[in-house]
């Protein structure tokens, strides 16, 4: 779950920022070639993501960002334990890294989506009161598009939490809760593509089918949230037109 | 936002006017940088991993990779028994899912609507839409490779058509009903029966977005690992029995980059290419026919 966390909280602000520019700044030109690379991005399977992270994600990782991490942070009270432990570029942070790219475009064309529907009226109104476009886009586009972002943050979850094939590469596969984010984990999707297949006892094997029921609960309900969200975003854009 | 009018202010207001409007200013164009820095790390990200990609897998490409079996450890061989199980899993999978998926999405637009009924299928459909793949493979394997006793090609083609028949359903119903009913009115006028008006009318009147549909579920089912781990498993050998485990791309790249062996890892990158061209040119497709079709 560690790893679904990291992935929102980089995801996020990236997709959002991706969001932005593809909306407010880009030139009209470019829209469309940069809007379809985005989308390429997710249609990119997610094995390739995988190969990609253990091969040649995780290395640089490991001779780069992991000590420069630790160098920084690693004695900082309180969050200095999440970065201590041999920088491999296996785990759970690496995990999450590859997890945020695969979920950004998912993220960020939702809020394209949304961002596209805010009236043109209300924006040139503010901007004839003199906001900035930032302020335009904290004051007027972000209030008027939560609910649809807050849908899409959730459609990126459900992506994050059944993602299978590129955390197994990276997250290194242990068995263990951790304090640190450099020492190797698993989740609930890497567990079971490793084990099922040598899973040969009948309560192995329902253990593992019963972690699957687990892990589609989890989704059905980030599903339905989001699409009560959607829903109520709906029935307001009804009542204002 | 003050408002106060710099004219009339006195020189400390006005200057405290300015430096607010700079500070305003600053907030907005390092906000802006940011989110230009963002969608730079979004496209390094996508030309990085296409980089490398490029580069591993056509050093490994070869002649030999279209003409050989895979081959066991420490001896050369190719990808042929895999791209060809591969190919066929995928080609059955969109046989069985496509008639299925279009049908229920005529029947979400046209017939259901708004019905209970409709609502619920709906629903259940986007629950499909969003269940992970992994979870769809699990299911398979319990009502159909434990039945049955062994893993087979069949059943990978059975996990795959979950996975993409709700693609098809959805984007099936979303094109029907952007058909403009007054076009339905028209042909109904003329005494045409719902079948003919479907069929002949606003069906043909989506076909590309349709087959835009049709294509990325084809172009998700071809990058998908997990599901295909518990119900084809993968094949040393040459097998066209769909009966029996079936050699795949995927479940190749999954055992061979994981293996310390390096020639299985440059045949691994080579399936990872060949993968991703496929999934890319399929997409593309998609766009391109689509794109056409809203001209028309």
């Amino acid at each position: 779950m560690t790893t679904s966390a990291i992935a929102l909280l980089i995801g996020v602000p990236v997709s959002f920022g991706i969001a932005l520019f593809l909306t407010e700044m880009c030139p009209v030109a470019l829209k469309r070639p940069l809007g379809t690379a985005v989308e390429l991005l997710a249609a990119i399977p997610s094995i390739i993501y995988g190969m990609w992270g253990l091969f040649v994600f995780a290395p640089f990782f490991a001779d780069h960002v992991q000590p420069l991490i630790q160098r920084v942070l690693g004695d900082v009270w309180i969050i200095g334990p999440l970065f201590q432990g041999a920088p491999t570029g296996l785990g759970v942070l690496t995990a999450g890294v590859i997890l945020a790219v695969m979920v950004i475009p998912f993220i960020a064309s939702v809020m394209r989506d949304v961002f596209e529907i805010v009236p043109p009226v209300l924006k040139e109104s503010a901007y004839g009161l003199g906001c900035t476009t930032w302020e335009v886009v904290r004051n007027i586009v972000l209030p008027y598009t939560r609910i649809g972002v807050i849908g899409g943050i959730m459609l990126g979850l459900g992506r994050a939490l059944g993602e299978t094939m590129a955390v197994t590469f990276v997250i290194g596969n242990a068995y263990r809760i951790r304090a640190s984010l450099f020492e190797p984990g698993n989740s609930i999707a890497s567990a079971l593509a490793n084990e099922f297949n040598e899973a040969a006892d009948p309560v192995h094997r329902g253990s593992l089918i019963a972690l699957g029921l687990v892990l589609f609960v989890l989704t059905l309900i980030v599903l339905a949230a989001s699409r009560m969200l959607v829903a109520r975003l709906t029935r307001a854009e009804g009542a204002q037109t | 936002m003050t408002e106060v009018d710099p004219r009339a202010a006195s020189g400390g207001e006005r200057m405290l006017t300015t430096r607010r409007y700079r500070r305003r200013l600053f907030v907005n164009r390092f906000n802006l940088a940011m989110s230009l820095a963002t969608m730079a790390v979004g496209m390094l990200f996508l030309l990085w991993i296409l980089a490398t990609l490029f580069s591993n897998g056509f050093a490994a490409l070869s002649p030999t990779l279209f003409t050989q079996m895979t081959p066991p450890p420490g001896s050369a061989g190719g990808l042929l028994n895999a791209i060809y199980g591969s190919a066929l899993i995928v080609l059955t999978a969109t046989l069985v899912s496509t008639p299925i998926g279009i049908l229920a999405g005529i029947y979400l637009a046209e017939y259901g609507r708004d019905g209970a009924f409709a609502e619920a299928t709906r629903f259940v459909n986007d629950i499909l839409l969003s269940a992970p793949s992994i979870v769809l493979g699990l299911f398979v394997y319990t009502v159909y490779v434990l039945q049955v006793g062994h893993f087979s090609g069949w059943a990978g083609s059975v996990a795959l058509a979950l996975i993409a028949i709700p693609v098809v359903v959805r984007t099936t119903e979303n094109m029907l009903r952007l058909v403009p009913s007054s076009l339905r009115e028209a042909a109904v006028a003329l005494g045409a029966p719902m079948w003919k008006v479907i069929l002949m009318v606003t069906l043909k009147a989506v076909r590309g977005g349709v087959i835009t549909g049709v294509l990325l579920a084809v172009a998700r089912m071809s990058g998908e690992t997990a599901p295909l781990l518990f119900t084809a498993l993968n094949n040393q050998f040459w097998s066209t029995d769909m009966n029996a485990p079936m050699a795949n791309l995927p479940v190749v790249i999954f055992q061979f980059a994981m293996s310390p062996f390096d020639d299985w890892k440059t045949l691994a990158w080579a399936a990872a290419l060949l993968i991703t061209l496929t999934v890319l040119v399929l997409n593309v497709l998609a766009r391109t026919v689509f794109r056409q079709a809203e001209v028309r």
